[in-house]
C-alpha cells in the first residue's frame, strides 16, 4: 500500500509500485483534469505538482510518491491563486481546445511560486515542457504575465 | 448593441480551465470494454495465414467478418476497408480488433497473435508512384502560344514534407450499442460525416445511429475523416459483444496510421516575354495521397485551384495528380493543399523577380489581382481585394523594404539577417458548388418560455471558438445578453445537419444561417412563448462551378494574408532565430477580437513548424517521427511575440461581414520565412521543412 496527500487529503493505493501516477490519479481517483497527451512526458499535459515542483505525471511511478504531496487541477482550482490565473487565462484568451490548459495552469503557478514576478523569458522557459498546438503559446505568456501583476502577494 | 468584436469570456473557458470539460478517454460506462487495433507490419501484399492464441472468456477477436453492412469507409467515395478482408495496401492497415475488459491482458494476447503475409513491391514515393488515385487539369488562355514565343523560360520544382497536425488530445471513440440502436462519443470535428459512415457499415438506418462529440482538444483537420474510421471499429465490436467498447488511441498509434498533411512535389514553368513580364505559368502539382484516396482529391482541387496565388496570369496550364503509395493515407490539415502551393508560388515569384534583380515585392506588386479580374479558374475576383493597403501597413509595421535592401547587400559574419514576406489568401468554404449540391445546411434556433435560446448545429468547437462566436451572433442579432443564448456538444438526434467543421466555412457559412435565424426569431418575438426557427443554405450565384472543366467561381469569397518573417542565421550551426514575426490579415469582420488572435497566433506558428522544424518521413513505408520526441512542434521558447493587424474590409455574405479565419494563418508562413532565410544566406531554397541539417547543407 502506498500512501501519499492527494489535493490536501491522505489517500493510499493497491496498486502496484510501477503503475504511473497518471493511471492512478485518472483510474482510482477519477481525476479526469490530468490528461494524457503523449505518454512519455514530453507534452505536459499530465503535469501535476508534486510537493510544490511541476512533474510528468506519465513517467512517475506511483512507488516514487510515497509520503509526498501530490497537488493536481481539482485541488489547485480550489485555491485563490487559481482564481487568478483562471481569469487572467480569460483576459488574454489562452485557452482554445483546452487540453493542455490544467498542465499550463499549473506549470504556472509552479513558476510563480518560485517567482512572482517573472520576466517573459522566465515564463517561456517555464511553460517550455508543456506543449500546446492550438494558441501559439503568446497569449498563454501574457497571461502569465498578468496573473504575476494581478496576483499580488498570492506569490 | 456594442461591437461584436469585443472579446468576451469564452462559453467553455471555466470548465476547460478548471480541468472539468470531458473529453472522451474521460468517459467511463458500466461494463465498459476497451479496444486494441492488430495492424498490418508490411506496406503491400496478402495476409497468408493469422494464427490466433486461445482468447479467454469475455475477450473478443473483431474482424471484417463480424461488420453487418459494408466493409467500407465512407468519405468521398467508399474505397477503403474497415478491417483488411486479406489484402494490405499500407503498413498500419486494421486488420482486427481485440475488445476486453483489462487493457493489460489485451496487450498480451495482442503479442500472441501472429500474422504472415505474401509480400508484394510496394512504392512509397511520389518518384516511385505509378497509379494516379483522382487528376485533374485547366487552363487558361492561350498558354502554348505564349510559351512559343516566349523570350526566356524559367523552370522550378518545389519539394513539400508531411505535417503532422499534432493535436495535443490523441483520437478516441466510444461505442454503445443498445436496443438495435448504436451511440457513438468521441472526439471529432464532423459528426455527422461519422454518422453516415457508421450507418453504411453497421447496415443501419437513419434512426438508429447516434453520434455525440466530445469535448475536442484540437483538430486542424485530423478530426476529420479518421474518426468516422474508429467509430465504425467500435461499432461493429460493440454490436457483438454487447457492452460500450472503447478506442483511445495513444500517441505512437495516432501518428503512424492517422491522415496527414500531403507531401508534394509541385514543377513550375514560366514564360517571360522580352519586356521580362510573365506571359503565362504552366504548373504540375503530384501529392503522395498516400494507399487510399480518402481526402486526397478535394486536398489536390484546392492546392490546383491555388496555382498562382493572388496573381492574375492570363495563360496558364495547370495540372495535378494524387498518386497512390503504400503509405499511411493523408487527408485534412488546415488549409488543405493550399499551403503546399503558396510556398511554391511565392517562392517561384520571389526568385523571378531577385532573378531580374528586383525586390520580389516590387515584381509581385505588378501582378496582384484586384477587384473584377478573373482568377486561375475564370472565376471572379467579385470583392474588394485589400492586399495594396495590407502590403502598405505592412512596409509601415515591419519595415520590409528597407531592411530587405539592407540585407540583400553582402553580409560577412557568423550571424547574418534576412527578412522575407508573402502574399496569399483563401477561398471561404467548400469548393464550388458543394454547400448547395452536397452539404445543404440546415440551422435551428430554439427560444424557451424564459427567453432563453438554444442553438442547434452540427458544427463542432475543437478550441477555435465556435460556441462563443456562434453564441455572440444570436446574442447580438437578437439584442439579449449573451447568458441568455446556450450551445452544446452536437448530439445528432438533436441537431440538423449544418454540415462539418472544415473548411474555413463554419461563421460565414452556418454562422449566416444563424444570423438569419435570430433575425426571423426576432421580428416574431413573443416574451415568454416558445418559438422554434429553422433556417436554410441560400446559394450565392456567382460563376458556376464545373469540375469537369475545373472552370468557375472556386468559392463564393476570400480572406487575404500577408506574413513578414526577420531572422538571423546563425551560419556556423546553421540554426535561425526568428527576430520579427508580423500578420496583416483581412478576415472580413472579427467576432471576437481574442478568439481571432488565438486562431491568428496558433495557425502562424503551426506555419513556423511546417517551414523550419516538423519533419516527417517515411522509411520503408513506416512513419519514422512517431512521438513527440521526434517530431518536434513549437514549445514556448521556440517563437517570439507576433505582430498582428486586422483589415476591415466585411463581406456581404457573412455575418456581420466574417469571412473565414481558421486556415488562412497557417498558409503564408512557410515562404516568408524560407524567403527571410535566402535573404540572409543569399541562396534559394526549394524545399520544406527547412531543418537545420537541411540548411547546413546550402552553407
Amino acid at each position: 500500500m502506498i500512501e501519499f496527500i492527494l489535493n490536501g487529503n491522505l489517500v493510499s493505493t493497491n496498486s502496484d509500485a510501477t503503475t504511473r501516477l497518471l493511471d492512478v490519479l485518472r483510474n482510482e481517483f477519477n481525476l479526469t483534469g490530468t490528461k494524457e497527451g503523449c505518454g512519455e512526458g514530453e507534452c505536459g499535459a499530465c503535469s501535476v505538482l508534486i510537493d510544490g515542483d511541476l512533474v510528468t505525471s506519465c513517467i512517475t511511478a506511483i512507488g516514487s510518491i510515497k509520503g509526498k504531496t501530490v497537488v493536481t487541477i481539482e485541488g489547485f482550482r480550489e485555491t485563490e491563486q487559481y482564481k487568478v490565473l483562471e481569469k487572467a487565462f480569460a483576459k488574454a484568451g489562452a485557452v482554445q481546445c483546452g487540453f493542455c490548459t490544467p498542465g499550463m495552469i499549473l506549470a504556472a503557478h509552479a513558476l510563480l511560486s518560485k517567482k512572482s514576478r517573472p520576466t517573459y523569458e522566465d515564463i517561456r522557459e517555464a511553460i517550455s515542457g508543456n506543449l500546446c498546438r492550438c494558441t501559439g503559446y503568446n497569449m498563454i505568456v501574457d497571461a502569465i504575465m498578468i496573473a504575476s501583476k494581478e496576483g499580488k502577494g498570492l506569490w | 448593441m456594442k461591437d461584436i468584436s469585443i472579446s468576451v469570456k469564452k462559453k467553455d473557458h471555466e470548465i476547460k480551465t478548471s480541468g472539468r470539460a470531458i473529453y472522451v478517454a474521460d468517459m467511463k460506462f458500466e461494463g465498459m470494454f476497451y479496444a486494441k487495433v492488430i495492424r498490418s507490419t508490411i506496406a503491400k501484399g496478402k495476409i497468408k495465414e493469422i494464427s490466433l492464441p486461445n482468447i479467454p472468456d469475455n475477450y473478443y477477436i473483431i474482424d471484417a467478418k463480424d461488420i453487418p453492412g459494408k466493409n467500407a469507409l465512407k468519405i468521398v467515395e467508399s474505397e477503403q476497408p474497415i478491417f483488411s478482408e486479406g489484402n494490405i495496401e499500407y503498413m498500419g492497415e486494421a486488420i482486427m480488433m481485440i475488445v476486453g475488459p483489462d487493457k493489460r491482458k489485451i496487450e498480451e494476447l495482442s503479442e500472441k497473435i501472429k500474422i504472415t503475409y505474401e509480400e508484394e513491391e510496394p512504392v512509397f514515393t511520389i518518384e516511385e508512384a505509378y497509379e494516379k488515385l483522382v487528376s485533374y487539369h485547366y487552363e487558361k488562355g492561350d498558354y502554348k502560344k505564349a510559351f512559343q514565343n516566349a523570350d526566356e523560360i524559367l523552370e522550378e520544382t518545389f519539394i513539400t514534407g508531411y505535417q503532422e497536425q499534432a493535436y495535443i488530445e490523441p483520437q478516441g471513440v466510444i461505442g454503445i450499442y443498445e436496443n438495435n440502436k448504436i451511440t457513438i462519443y468521441g472526439s471529432m470535428q464532423c459528426p455527422y460525416y461519422v454518422k453516415e459512415a457508421v450507418m453504411l457499415t453497421m447496415g443501419m438506418d437513419d434512426k438508429h445511429v447516434q453520434v455525440i462529440q466530445n469535448v475536442t482538444g484540437g483538430g486542424f483537420g485530423g478530426k476529420e475523416d479518421y474518426p468516422s474510421m474508429i467509430g465504425c471499429q467500435v461499432a461493429v465490436a460493440a454490436k457483438k459483444v454487447k457492452r460500450p467498447v472503447a478506442l483511445i488511441l495513444d500517441r505512437k498509434e495516432d501518428m503512424l496510421v492517422t491522415p496527414k498533411r500531403h507531401p508534394a512535389r509541385l514543377k513550375y514553368r514560366v514564360a517571360l516575354n522580352n519586356k521580362k513580364e510573365i506571359t503565362a505559368i504552366e504548373a504540375d502539382i503530384r501529392t503522395n495521397a498516400g494507399a487510399y484516396l480518402g481526402l486526397s482529391g478535394v486536398v489536390l482541387q484546392r492546392a490546383l485551384i491555388a496555382a498562382i496565388g493572388v496573381y492574375k496570369i492570363e495563360n496558364l496550364y495547370v495540372s495535378g495528380a494524387a498518386m497512390k503509395t503504400n503509405t499511411v493515407p493523408n487527408g485534412a490539415y488546415r488549409g488543405f493543399g493550399a499551403p503546399q502551393t503558396f510556398f511554391a508560388i511565392e517562392m517561384l515569384m520571389n526568385h523571378i523577380g531577385e532573378k531580374l534583380g528586383l525586390n520580389p515585392l516590387e515584381f509581385k506588386k505588378k501582378y496582384i489581382a484586384k477587384k473584377g479580374d478573373t482568377t486561375a479558374t475564370n472565376g471572379k475576383y467579385h470583392y474588394h481585394v485589400p492586399l495594396d493597403e495590407m502590403i502598405d501597413k505592412a512596409e509601415k509595421i515591419s519595415g520590409y523594404s528597407k531592411k530587405y535592401k539592407k540585407y540583400s547587400k553582402p553580409q560577412t559574419g557568423r550571424y547574418r539577417r534576412g527578412i522575407g514576406m508573402s502574399l496569399f489568401l483563401h477561398g471561404c468554404g467548400f469548393t464550388g458548388s458543394a454547400e448547395r449540391d452536397y452539404i445543404k445546411s440546415i440551422a435551428k434556433l430554439v427560444k424557451n418560455e424564459d427567453d432563453t435560446v438554444e442553438i442547434f448545429v452540427s458544427n463542432t468547437d475543437m478550441g477555435q471558438g465556435l460556441h462563443t462566436t456562434f453564441s455572440k451572433i444570436v446574442a447580438n442579432t437578437l439584442g439579449i445578453p449573451l447568458e441568455k443564448v446556450y450551445i452544446n456538444n452536437p448530439d445528432t438526434d438533436k441537431v440538423p445537419n449544418s454540415g462539418p467543421t472544415v473548411a474555413s466555412r463554419s461563421i460565414m457559412i452556418v454562422g449566416k444561417l444563424l444570423e438569419r435565424a435570430a433575425k426571423k426569431m426576432k421580428e416574431q418575438w413573443k416574451p415568454h412563448e416558445p418559438l422554434t426557427i429553422i433556417e436554410h443554405y441560400k446559394h450565392i450565384d456567382l460563376i458556376p462551378w464545373d469540375i469537369e472543366k475545373f472552370q468557375g467561381d472556386a468559392y463564393p469569397a476570400y480572406s487575404y494574408g500577408l506574413n513578414v518573417v526577420e531572422v538571423e542565421v546563425d551560419m556556423l550551426l546553421a540554426t535561425t532565430k526568428l527576430l520579427g514575426v508580423w500578420g496583416i490579415f483581412d478576415v472580413g469582420k472579427a467576432i471576437d477580437k481574442n478568439i481571432i488572435m488565438g486562431q491568428l497566433q496558433g495557425g502562424m506558428l503551426q506555419g513556423i513548424g511546417y517551414a523550419s522544424m516538423e519533419k516527417m518521413e517515411n522509411k520503408n513505408g513506416q512513419i519514422y517521427q512517431a512521438n513527440m520526441t521526434d517530431y518536434m512542434i513549437p514549445t514556448a521558447k521556440d517563437t517570439i511575440p507576433f505582430n498582428i493587424e486586422l483589415i476591415d474590409n466585411p463581406y456581404e455574405g457573412g455575418p456581420f461581414g466574417a469571412k473565414g479565419a481558421g486556415e488562412l494563418p497557417l498558409v503564408g508562413v512557410a515562404p516568408a520565412y524560407v524567403a527571410a532565410v535566402e535573404n540572409a544566406i543569399n541562396k534559394n531554397i526549394t524545399e520544406i521543412p527547412l531543418t537545420p541539417e537541411k540548411l547546413m547543407e546550402k552553407l
